[in-house]
């Protein structure tokens, strides 16, 4: 799997690339700056690209809109976003145009390793992979009033990893509980929340946190 | 900015003007003889007190005539000095705050000119005008009085119409003289009544070491504050992580099974440093902030919140980062007060920037009854504002709505270009 990464730290940089090549991906560009970034995921085209927010020349948001940017013009290229921190406001920029393959992480999700590569997958396969920091925000939001005082305290563990992106299998080997178990529940939310059953992992995400949004 | 004008250009206005103003300075003429008396009279005790009062009197004095040369002047009444406060308590204290305060020094010297030039100059269109009124009235007054218009003995009827020609002369100069009179006469009273530079330059000074001193007492407490918890948190974190990867490094070949629980415990450890130096990292300069200035951050703040929030943010370009950072912990505040405190249903914020000043308000629908001066985030807000001359004002009636207004003075400079696609 042919992969990009933007990273200003060479520390930081050097540390995903060995990550990912350990893992079998195939690293074709590691870049520093924002305007060689938006060059490599067009021009190359990768798999999936791992992008830090915070870029150079600007050290604002550089690798964020560089990523937004590439989407335009190669929709649903899929691009999973690290930061320092977590922003409701840029889940929703990155979700905004509904073609999944976006993930947007904390950079500390990389120390669970098995779980950081999942979700780089999980995103190259065109699914979705949203923090817990944001979900749980989410939730918090929502948590006092409305459809989410319905469920009980199980649905809205399965809600919250089904909103990170998870697919029910996933969901079934966290939580310790049957497949089976995993569905009905999800039935169960979908109904409680009024939102229409599917089996498309990433519209099924997109549904849950526009559900949340709200 | 554009006043109308309320001056009388009709000369016998002026006129009445004038008999008003004469009254004025006569009374300053008393006042003047009454204050040379107390001050001489001030080497003993009786004198002393009686200056306290007249200075009294001259503030009343001196104020009622700002508020007159207000009709007589292009752009208004002069503006009120300032004058220090009179303490309420021993004659001693009360004497050396008068004595020290610069605008009733200057007063007295007002009170000195127009008594005199401001004196004359108000009483030169009665002067001429009673004068032609008396020269036409000669005409026929002469006979009763032969002798004493124009120094010379009059012989005829014949001879008294000449008084007509002084009567015209005299009134042509009234006709002539009263604007220019009246205007000096109001300049040179606004010129001694006006704050002059060095008093506005004062208050100025004063406002700054103030605002300057709370300045540095709130970054000194900021930077205690940051240092604590980088010493209790992510620096005794590191120190438990080194511990716990250094066992793990002696226990890998005896105990490979417990090395892999103390590099989980490790790994833990980092993540809740980094979780910590994240908060810290958003109390200091929120990371949005400084990836999409005020505008950016507040929308951000307000999808965050806990009630639905309308922003609504006009600005052309970036203020300065310390301005931006104040005005963004400022909506923060008050945006946490409102879903808190208020039991608001709504909320809204509004930034835009004209004048050479942002104005940022906030406002919710809540139960109201804030008051500015009880909570301390408010005044810490306020002190923070104060920094940059900026200012706060709040109406919170009971029942609500609240609405709070911040103005800050700033620059804005032009927003960073994005980067050229391709």
């Amino acid at each position: 799997m042919r992969v990009v990464i933007a990273e200003d730290l060479a520390l930081l940089r050097d540390g995903l690339i060995r990550l990912l090549q350990a893992h079998g991906f195939e690293v074709v560009a590691a870049v520093d700056n924002g305007p060689d970034l938006l060059a490599a995921l067009t021009g190359q085209r990768p798999d999936v690209a791992v992008v830090d927010v915070r870029l150079p020349p600007t050290f604002t948001d550089e690798g964020l809109q560089a990523a937004i940017r590439a989407r335009r013009t190669v929709p649903g290229l899929p691009i999973l976003v690290l930061s320092q921190h977590v922003e409701q406001l840029y889940a929703r920029e990155l979700l905004s145009d509904d073609t999944g393959g976006v993930g947007y992480l904390l950079k500390d999700r990389v120390f669970d390793i098995g779980q950081f590569i999942d979700a780089v997958r999980r995103v190259a396969a065109g699914g979705t992979a949203m923090d817990p920091a944001v979900i749980s925000q989410l939730l918090a939001k929502h948590g006092d009033a409305g459809p989410l005082a319905q469920l009980t305290p199980r649905e809205r563990e399965v809600l919250a990893e089904m909103a990170e992106g998870r697919s029910n299998s996933a969901i079934a080997g966290r939580l310790f509980i049957t497949d089976k178990a995993v569905s009905k529940h999800i039935n169960s939310i979908f109904t409680k929340l009024d939102l229409p059953p599917s089996n498309d992992d990433s519209r099924r995400v997109l549904a849950v946190l526009a559900y949340l949004n709200q | 900015m554009a006043r109308t004008d309320h001056r009388p250009a009709n000369r016998f206005v002026l006129f009445v003007w004038s008999l008003l103003l004469v009254a004025h300075a006569a009374a300053s003429a008393v006042l003047t003889v009454l204050s040379l008396a107390a001050a001489s009279l001030s080497a003993i005790w009786v004198g002393l007190p009686l200056l306290l009062a007249l200075t009294r009197l001259l503030r009343g004095h001196a104020q009622t005539h700002r508020r007159l040369l207000g009709h007589l002047l292009a752009d208004g009444p002069v503006p009120d000095p300032g004058y220090r406060p009179l303490p309420d308590t021993r004659l001693r204290t009360q004497m050396s705050v008068v004595l020290a305060d610069p605008t009733a020094r200057r007063d007295y010297i007002w009170l000195a000119a127009n008594a005199t030039l401001g004196l004359t100059l108000a009483a030169l269109p009665l002067t001429l005008l009673a004068h032609a009124v008396q020269a036409v009235l000669y005409v026929w007054l002469w006979r009763w009085e032969d002798s004493w218009y124009a120094l010379h003995p009059v012989a005829g009827q014949s001879d008294a119409y000449t008084a007509l020609v002084t009567a015209t002369a005299l009134f042509a100069l009234f006709w002539l003289l009263t604007p220019p009179a009246m205007h000096a006469y109001a300049l040179l009273n606004r010129r001694l009544l006006a704050p002059n530079e060095n008093a506005r330059l004062a208050a100025r000074v004063e406002h700054l070491a103030t605002s300057r001193a709370e300045t540095i007492d709130a970054q000194a407490s900021e930077v205690r504050r940051i240092e604590r918890d980088l010493h209790d948190g992510a620096q005794a974190r590191l120190v438990a992580l080194g511990m716990s990867l250094g066992m793990a490094e002696e226990m890998l070949a005896a105990d490979p099974d417990l090395a892999r629980r103390m590099l989980t415990e490790a790994r833990e450890t980092t993540r809740q440093a980094l979780t910590e130096l994240r908060d810290l990292v958003r109390g200091i300069h929120p990371p949005v902030l400084v990836e999409r200035g005020l505008e950016g951050a507040v929308r951000a703040l307000a999808i965050t919140q806990h009630l639905p929030i309308t922003v609504d943010i006009d600005l052309p370009g970036r203020p300065a980062d310390p301005v931006e950072s104040a005005a963004y912990f400022a909506v923060a505040e008050l945006l946490t007060n409102a879903a808190k405190h208020a039991n608001a249903d709504r909320a809204w914020v509004r930034i835009n920037h004209g004048r050479g000043r942002m104005v940022v308000i906030v406002g919710d629908d809540g139960v109201g009854g804030l008051d500015p001066d009880a909570g301390t985030g408010l005044q810490g807000i306020r002190r923070r504002l104060s920094a940059f001359d900026g200012t706060m004002s709040c109406v919170s009636p009971q029942g609500g709505p609240t609405i709070v207004t911040m103005e800050l003075p700033c620059a804005l400079r032009a927003a960073p270009q994005a980067p050229p696609a391709g």
